[in-house]
């Protein structure tokens, strides 16, 4: 295709994406190496309906002259990155020479966020993206050998889980495993202990959150592979047939190859939203046992005091952990790349 | 779908049908327990003394004097005007899906017939776009919004979201296109027609169960956006799933809350229509696309 | 009871102050100019904005946009020139944020031209200029069952400690397996009892005249011990536990004492939602103090509404005289009336709104004002859970505060 045509083909994607996306990345990568103005404070005298304190505030006219000065803040360089809320490069240096071995050095590392924040998250990635692709396939291949009259109703019952809005749908489930809910009931009576409570310990939240991304993002996948189903090569598979192979052997030896392209899609796009999963974070109201970096950000943005270079700092390591993570399979699409 | 290859012997028959229970059990039963718990009332269905009472609904009686309670739609629809709501998430998917589909089919009908490297690194540009969290870049709107009157407009926000949404549109649909074989568009170039001419005449009649299919995804990232459409919409604009959170809020006020599970259930019926209208496209879209990734 | 309550009542309307007679009348006809309001959403402030949005007349325009993300638009909203909304409702803590963006305006000249009917202890004034106008109160303050006290033979606790013996006495019963209820959700309302239960300490959060922290003290390892003690007669998932959730395990009958916000026990002591022998045995009491301290544990809000800097002066005045009808006598109705505990003429507590009319009786700490406070707070709701649930010592906790204060800090240019 002519480099002409291409670009008219691809201008409205594209200037889409610059002004909404590389825009503010642009922007966000700025603000990640600025820091505020240093702020000049006064000491002031409050008066409420409660009476009168001694407090302090920011002078205004002060800070203003400064702001003129440098609107964007102060250049920190890489100040922001390596502080204690994001690489803490200081901090790990001084557990490294103050621990008395391994141990020790990693309990102090993950008392660190983003650490922390960083094991929950990749043991999240990858328990939930391979369970969901698994999970995702056998619904397709069951849904595939039922009689054609009941897929329809099949179909959107398999898809309630992707279709209900993850904000209430998290919100019901969070009362239903409740120690006192149907879910939390149930688990207590199949662990047969009665005080088994989901939301009270931290492993238990891990397995549930991993729980709920499968269960969530099962859909997906099952609709990626169903429609990638149909087009198997009936032939191939009436030879395969012809030839002796079992029903797990066509499985394993026709289908599945025909699907791993779909495969690598559904990863794709599976890893990266796991690796910012964010919301059954806030509606599980697990922010005491799982964090992560999405987490973060809304956290630094939520407050009541923002912190918009801290934010814009996760985010920029957000993206390169995305890239990070997705390197292996780019590598591979950069080689099959104009094969296809 | 009667083909040798097809059928089962008894013994796997039974586990397939098994595990599809199992499955169905497992997706649709929070669904159904808040379609029945919607005609409850608030301290039945998240009742903290017995899980049993969102069943039987002791309180529901005593509070409404019946077994069952609309009082959740009525508030919801009727005094809460949640179909205003309805109707500006009706514009923005409609505009969304249409915009997006539109961007979509000509940035990825281009990537997929372009030989060129730059091709891939913008497909892995657009890849790397999709992983700016949502709320950062929300969070980075706002002032330049509020500043040149953008703000709470619906237009905004539909823009916004196509644009968020075109990284994946433009992987499915670039895949879908390297399916549809070249030899199609090139021997329509040949007879004398221009790229565009053909991709309008050999091209567009054949796309579409790969577009409807990835319409379906933009479609329900509309419908079920949250990050978005509340922090850039203003109150009269609001669309369902803000809305929805609205009731819920920071300090839940009695009986909201049973107006916020109405509106779930009200909100997932046209899903269900759309799905049964569309399975047979949606199956079929993706059996054309993302098969090659 | 009634005498105590007699007395708390009679010193809070001495403290609300009556000054000049209200202006006859509804009053606020406004013909021209825009208002426009940014809030949170809970009853009580859709009932203030929804007055003043019903005075525009004519040419003027006027809109609310309520949301419990209005912290994240305010102050964007409040930047641009001119800026999208007139007027911010905010709290003690929320109207730092403003403040230390400079968007809103002192309201002195507005005040002598037109500030007839609002009384000056509504006024909040910093570096003596007015910057707000408060409209309610709010405050913790313990909430009881009536009957299960009775039922254990035990008056009130007025301490902390007095709280934790009742509670041990409630479970060895056999009344309540978790008597103590809480919102103790990690975040924003986990940090708020730090700091409730630190200020009842005695503690301060900064070193005097600085932004530096020192927490990690005798007061702040008490604190912390306090509130794992309390949380042992706490449901097992308090960490998940917001108001809401609190508020639902007590109508639910599974606690008996509780420090809760003022403004959330009204619904607690109405029919709906809980069986007879608990509404009609909620009762609220005065604020808590621990350790041996007088100030109690807890802290005084308010919510007020401000006015934006840049706006024209016309629509600052339509703003202006907008919110003071928002917020005057003539929105009192039976209603309204048990919204909140309103700072306004004409108002008549209930007996729910005692226990905040006790907080400020008993001189409780107001919630610091302090351009930093908002970032301790954040830190502090991020760092306790790992303490309560005994992951690491009070003195680890309080230093990983400490750490993540300081490294907030000098983002924000506080230190350097």
């Amino acid at each position: 295709m002519k480099h002409q045509t291409f670009f008219w083909f691809v201008l409205p994607s594209s200037l889409a994406m610059l002004l909404f996306i590389a825009m503010p990345i642009v922007s966000v990568i700025t603000q990640s190496l600025y820091t505020s103005h240093e702020q000049v404070i006064v000491e002031v005298e409050n008066c409420g309906p409660f009476g009168c304190t001694k407090s302090v505030t920011i002078d205004q006219e002060a800070t203003e002259a400064l702001r003129d000065a440098e609107p964007l803040g102060k250049f920190a360089g890489a100040e922001n990155y390596l502080n204690r809320s994001h690489l803490a490069s200081g901090e790990l240096g001084v557990f490294w020479t103050e621990s008395d071995g391994f141990g020790d050095f990693f309990s102090k590392v993950f008392n660190l966020p983003l650490y922390r924040a960083l094991a929950f998250t990749l043991t999240f990635t990858f328990v939930v993206t391979p369970l969901t692709i698994v999970l995702g396939f056998i619904i397709a291949v069951a849904v595939n050998s039922a009689t054609q009259v009941i897929r329809g109703p099949l179909i959107f019952f398999s898809l309630l889980p992707m279709i209900i809005t993850p904000l209430i749908g998290s919100l019901i489930l969070f009362w239903m495993v409740d120690a006192r809910g149907i879910l939390g009931h149930a688990l207590q009576w199949l662990a047969d202990d009665p005080t088994l409570s989901v939301k009270a310990s931290t492993p238990l939240m891990w397995i549930m959150l991993m729980v709920y991304g499968v269960w969530h993002a099962a859909p997906f996948a099952f609709v990626v592979f169903y429609a990638g189903l149909q087009t198997v090569n009936q032939d191939t598979l009436e030879s395969a047939m012809i030839d002796g192979a079992n029903r797990w052997e066509r499985i394993r030896y026709v289908v599945i190859p025909h699907l791993v392209p779909l495969v690598t899609f559904v990863a794709l796009i599976q890893m990266m939203d796991n690796f910012r999963v964010f919301e059954p974070i806030v509606s599980f109201a697990a922010q005491a046992h799982a964090q992560s970096l999405s987490y973060f950000i809304y956290s630094d943005l939520g407050g009541e005091t923002r912190l918009l270079n801290s934010a814009a700092t996760t985010s920029v390591l957000t993206i390169i952990g995305v890239g990070i993570l997705l390197s292996p399979v780019l590598v591979r699409t950069w080689r099959d790349f104009g094969k296809g | 779908m009667a083909a040798r290859t097809m059928r089962q012997p008894p013994f796997v028959r039974f586990m397939v049908i098994s595990f599809l229970v199992l499955w169905l059990i497992v997706a649709a039963f929070p669904f159904l327990w808040t379609l029945w718990g919607s005609f409850k009332v608030e301290g039945d269905f998240f009742s903290k003394a017995d899980w049993a009472n969102a069943l039987t609904g002791p309180l529901t009686m005593v509070e409404t004097g019946g077994q069952f309670t609309g009082d959740g739609y009525y508030g919801a629809w009727v005094q809460e005007a949640f179909w205003l709501a309805a109707l500006n998430t009706l514009i923005v998917c409609v505009c969304v899906v249409t915009i997006s589909l539109t961007f979509g089919t000509l940035g990825g009908y281009a990537l997929s017939r372009s030989t060129y490297r730059y091709a891939f690194w913008f497909l892995l540009f657009a890849l790397m776009f999709r992983a700016m969290p949502p709320i950062t870049l929300v969070a980075g709107y706002l002032l330049p919004f509020f500043e040149w009157n953008l703000w709470g407009h619906l237009s905004t926000t539909i823009i916004v979201l196509v644009a968020i949404n075109q990284p994946f549109t433009l992987w499915m649909l670039h895949s879908f296109f390297k399916n549809i074989p070249k030899d199609l568009d090139e021997s329509a170039m040949v007879d004398g027609c221009t790229r565009f001419q053909a991709f309008r005449h050999v091209i567009i009649p054949v796309m579409w169960p790969g577009v409807i299919t990835t319409g379906l995804f933009s479609f329900l990232l509309a419908y079920n956006d949250f990050a978005v459409t509340a922090m850039l919409l203003s109150k009269e604009n609001q669309t369902m799933v803000p809305k929805i959170a609205s009731f819920l809020g920071t300090t839940q006020t009695k009986g909201n809350v049973m107006f916020a599970v109405a509106a779930v259930v009200s909100v997932t019926a046209p899903l269900f229509v759309m799905v049964m209208v569309f399975q047979r496209q949606i199956v079929s879209g993706l059996t054309a696309g993302a098969v090659k990734g | 009871m009634g005498l105590m309550k007699r007395v708390t009542l009679g010193t809070a309307f001495a403290l609300l102050g009556t000054t000049s007679a209200m202006a006859a009348g509804h009053g606020c006809s406004i013909i021209e100019g825009r208002i426009s309001i940014v809030g949170n959403e809970f009853p009580a402030i859709q009932t203030v904005a929804g007055a003043a949005v019903a005075c525009a007349e004519g040419a003027a325009t006027a809109e609310s946009n309520l949301t419990a993300d209005h912290q994240k638009i305010n102050v964007a909203g409040m930047s641009g020139n001119p800026a999208e909304y007139t007027t911010a409702i905010v709290a003690n803590s929320s109207i730092v944020a403003l403040m230390n963006e400079d968007v809103i305006q002192p309201l002195d000249g507005l005040l002598a031209e037109h500030g007839d009917g609002i009384s000056p202890s509504q006024l909040i004034t910093i570096d003596g200029k007015v910057m707000a106008v408060a409209f309610m109160a709010n405050a913790q303050h313990l909430v009881y069952r009536k009957d299960v006290l009775e039922q254990i033979g035990v008056e009130p606790p007025a301490t902390y400690e007095d709280l934790l013996a009742a509670a041990k006495m409630i479970r060895d019963q056999g009344i309540m397996e978790n008597p103590v209820g809480g919102a103790y959700a990690a975040g924003w309302n986990l940090a708020e009892e730090f700091v409730n239960m630190y200020l009842g300490h005695g503690g301060t959060f900064f070193k005097p005249g600085s932004a530096e922290v020192a927490i990690n003290n005798e007061q702040g390892i008490a604190t912390l011990n306090m509130l794992k003690s309390l949380t042992e007669y706490m449901n097992p998932d308090y960490l998940t536990h917001d108001s809401n959730a609190t508020s639902a395990e007590w109508e639910a009958g599974n606690v008996a004492l509780m420090n809760m916000w003022g403004s959330r026990t009204g619904v607690l002591m109405d029919e709906e939602g809980s069986e007879t022998v608990v509404y009609e045995n909620t009762t609220v009491g005065g604020p808590m103090t621990v350790g041996g301290g007088s100030t109690p544990a807890s802290t005084l809000w308010w919510d007020g509404w401000t006015v934006a800097k840049n706006i024209s002066d016309e629509d600052a005045t339509a703003t202006f005289l907008a919110m003071k009808a928002g917020v005057s006598p003539a929105i009192l109705n039976d209603e309204t009336m048990g919204q909140a505990v309103w700072m306004i003429e004409g108002y008549e507590p209930a007996p729910v709104n005692a226990g905040v009319f006790a907080a400020i009786a008993a001189g409780t700490t107001p919630y610091p004002m302090l351009p930093y406070q908002g970032l301790l707070h954040t830190a502090l709701g991020d760092n306790i859970a790992d303490f309560l649930q005994g992951k690491e010592s009070a003195e680890q906790a309080l230093a990983d505060i400490e750490a993540a204060y300081t490294a907030a800090a000098k983002e924000k240019g506080f230190l350097q």
